[in-house]
């Protein structure tokens, strides 16, 4: 698997399609600088979670085979989240248990599949940046990167390299924000707490940045400071590695 | 226990707004959170010790009437009786006609949850017997006359100041009315003096168990307290209630099985009191109690054993699931409305009480996993929890328009063509509308998220659309 250019296709992700194509791009630009040659398949909506999380077997099952066929003839498969790409690594494969040839390619898939971050580190040995970036920034852990991918240490080792950047630890790091996919609209109160809890921890750090690997948790987060009236900034950590923080931060209008 | 479970949505909203059992859930970080972090990682075998753990339990499930057997063939030789309930009822009756038989008026009672989960307190109540809780946890909340929030630490929604106010009403007229409760020392000492008596008085001693020990016919309870000890050895009686999964093939099991439970619960190394019973009182023994009887619960248990939320039956009620989530934390254990809160009763209210009452339970958890990395006997409980909602999918039980908006979504999730056309128009029709706030406050259809937050604004186009206007690399 050691080709000198591998080829990636790249899973934007719902969320980052619809609402922040500025991190695939992003995305891209890390691919790109990490020896990666980059194709996104047309294909590609989502992988799935709302309906596998929902109950919805069969529907999650339908756009999981579709995600297999437009992706498997890449030598990786790589993601701007731990969820989603945590969808494809660990649930994929488990979701055709029934049919044991489309498990096998699952499960073939599974192995390709990273989320961004882990993979310019673990894989593709990236350590150095050449980018400037003048902030006080905290990093929250997602849950799914942390829990189901191992996403922990890579993000910090490359925040460290920035020149300027001074990360600050944010206490409770690995508490979940309270967005859980549709659990933040389907339990409000209960997601509104949790989020509350975050932005206090946030506050605590003093930093004027929050970053973190997924945007479902950036939008909750951007949309709970902005309602508090936070002037804490929030980004998708592979908008600062990239060195393309210079777009209005996540729910900030046009300057 | 009469569930609530249906109403979770009420009981989230009271216990979102009530301020001191919001002060009693700020503290759980910081007690059992922390203190099984600091324990796990000074046992270097501790995450192999978990695999270990559960390899014994799935083999315990795989094997379960012959260890139960062995174990009912050990406690009759030891003098003991054996009293086989397959449901709740079958369990209150036994207990009642055991207690009747010495003609009990009081009953000394350790922290049973399965005591719970067959409403034992008010079944005896109602036939004339007093239940008194000895575990200082089930004392306050037993004089609060309410069931407990959590299955280790039943009064941990109470802060100070509502405990020394129950004391004062209960105890009036026992104490000087001017003392200081101030300190939890005097709580703990009061509680101490008014118990002394119960145990002595006490006809009946009633315990559950932790462990039920196959080989010996030992029936074990963890306690730091010693209120258990007192429970079982001063009255004429004993009777352990257990579920059937409690039995444990040996002693060296049930040690590796204890080693987990401590650090997963506490963080201690060892609960103050590990107490083996074995059958009544011999000829020549200082103490114990002359009778000794185990009920054993099915209720469901030996249904889930070959269905799919067998692993849960792996569980040895440690809390740390309780402890770790995100969701207990922000609404405390009442809120689940059933005897088990926290994401093991998001997986057990359901399969026992039907997902007409507990289909709440397993949607209300973002899946953020901090459960399953702490649970000691590995299960899988996100897992379990999708499977509620599968079932729940299925039978049409979840709110229509819940239904409806998850199948147009997945109709376009499904043809990636009409999904680029489709969401290409929404994203700029959004982006325009949300140009100079870069986010919106209120947006129709998105009440759920705008009632607490804002809604970032879409940037632009959408990837896809820029990717293809750039003519980057597809296929």
């Amino acid at each position: 698997m050691s080709k000198a250019r591998p080829e990636v296709g790249l899973f934007v992700t719902c969320l980052v399609d619809l609402f922040r194509p500025g991190v695939g791009f992003a995305a891209v630009a890390l691919l790109e600088r990490a020896g990666c040659a980059v194709t996104v398949p047309r294909n590609q909506t989502c992988c799935g979670q709302p309906a596998y999380n929902g109950g919805d077997r069969a529907n999650a099952t339908a756009i999981a085979k579709q995600v297999v066929e437009a992706f498997e003839k890449f030598d990786y498969v790589v993601a701007p989240s731990g969820s989603c790409a945590g969808m494809i690594a660990k649930h994929y494969p488990q979701l055709f248990a029934g049919d044991p040839a489309m498990a096998a390619r699952a499960g073939d898939l599974a192995g390709r599949t990273h989320e961004l971050i882990s993979f310019l580190v673990d894989i593709r040995g990236m350590d150095a940046l050449d980018v400037k970036f003048d902030a006080t920034a905290t990093y929250h852990d997602a849950c799914s990167g942390l829990r189901e991918l191992g996403v922990k240490a890579q993000p910090r080792a490359l925040l460290e390299r920035i020149e300027g950047l001074r990360l600050v630890e944010l206490p409770g790091a690995e508490m979940c924000c309270g967005v859980g996919g549709a659990f933040c609209v389907k339990y409000p109160d209960i997601s509104n707490k949790m989020v509350a809890n975050k932005t206090r921890d946030i506050a605590a750090t003093g930093a004027e940045l929050v970053l973190a690997g997924d945007l479902g948790c950036l939008m909750n987060i951007a949309g709970k400071l902005a309602r508090e009236g936070s002037p804490v900034r929030v980004r998708h950590i592979a908008e600062v590695l990239a060195g393309m923080a210079g777009q209005p931060a996540i729910g900030e209008g046009r300057r | 226990m009469e569930s609530t479970s249906r109403n979770f949505n009420a009981n989230v909203r009271a216990a979102l707004a009530n301020d001191a059992l919001q002060s009693a859930l700020g503290k759980i970080e910081s007690g059992f959170v922390a203190n099984r972090a600091n324990a796990a990682p000074r046992l270097p075998e501790f995450d192999a010790l978990r695999d270990q753990a559960r390899d014994i339990k799935d083999h315990i499930l795989d094997n379960l009437d012959f260890y139960l057997e062995a174990f009912e063939a050990r406690v009759l030789e030891s003098g003991g009786q054996v009293h086989w309930a397959s449901s709740a009822a079958d369990a209150r009756a036994a207990i009642l006609d055991i207690c009747r038989s010495v003609d009990a008026r009081t009953v000394t009672k350790g922290k049973s949850m399965i005591a719970e989960e067959i409403g034992l307190n008010d079944f005896l109540e109602e036939n004339g017997i007093e239940p008194v809780e000895t575990d200082l946890g089930e004392y306050i909340i037993q004089l609060r006359k309410e069931p407990p929030s959590h299955i280790i630490a039943p009064a941990i929604h109470l802060v100070k100041e509502q405990i020394e106010e129950a004391f004062r009403g209960a105890h009036e007229g026992m104490f000087d009315s001017g003392r200081s409760l101030e300190e939890p020392r005097a709580l703990l000492e009061e509680a101490r003096a008014v118990l002394r008596q119960r145990f002595l008085d006490a006809d009946v001693g009633i315990t559950g168990a932790n462990f039920l020990i196959a080989a010996t016919g030992s029936t074990v309870i963890v306690t730091n307290e010693g209120n258990g000890d007192l429970t079982q050895t001063l009255p004429k009686i004993h009777i352990v209630i257990a579920s059937l999964e409690k039995v444990v093939p040996t002693l060296e099991d049930t040690s590796t099985l204890l080693r987990v439970l401590a650090r997963s619960a506490t963080g201690q190394e060892f609960t103050s009191y590990t107490t083996f019973s074995n059958g009544p009182r011999r000829n020549g023994d200082p103490d114990g109690p002359e009778q000794f009887h185990v009920v054993l619960l099915d209720n469901g248990r030996s249904e889930m054993l070959g269905g799919p939320v067998r692993d849960v039956l792996r569980c040895i009620r440690c809390g740390a699931c309780m402890n770790h989530c995100p969701v207990y934390g922000a609404v405390g254990g009442h809120s689940y409305g059933w005897v088990y809160p926290g994401p093991i009763g998001a997986v057990l209210t359901p399969t026992l009480l039907g997902l007409d009452e507990g289909r709440h339970l397993p949607n209300a958890s973002t899946f953020c996993g901090r459960c399953e990395s702490v649970c000691p006997v590995r299960i899988p409980l996100l897992s379990l929890m999708r499977h509620h909602r599968e079932q729940a999918f299925e039978d049409k039980l979840s709110p229509a328009a819940e239904r409806t908006g998850l199948g147009v979504w997945a109709f376009f999730a499904r043809h990636p063509a009409l999904y680029r056309f489709a969401t290409g128009l929404a994203m700029r029709a959004l982006a325009w509308a949300g140009r100079k706030q870069g986010r919106f406050s209120t947006l129709p259809f998105a009440g759920g998220w705008t009632a607490h937050r804002d809604l970032p604004a879409p940037q632009g186009d959408t990837f896809q659309r820029q990717w293809s206007a750039r003519g980057g690399r597809r296929r």
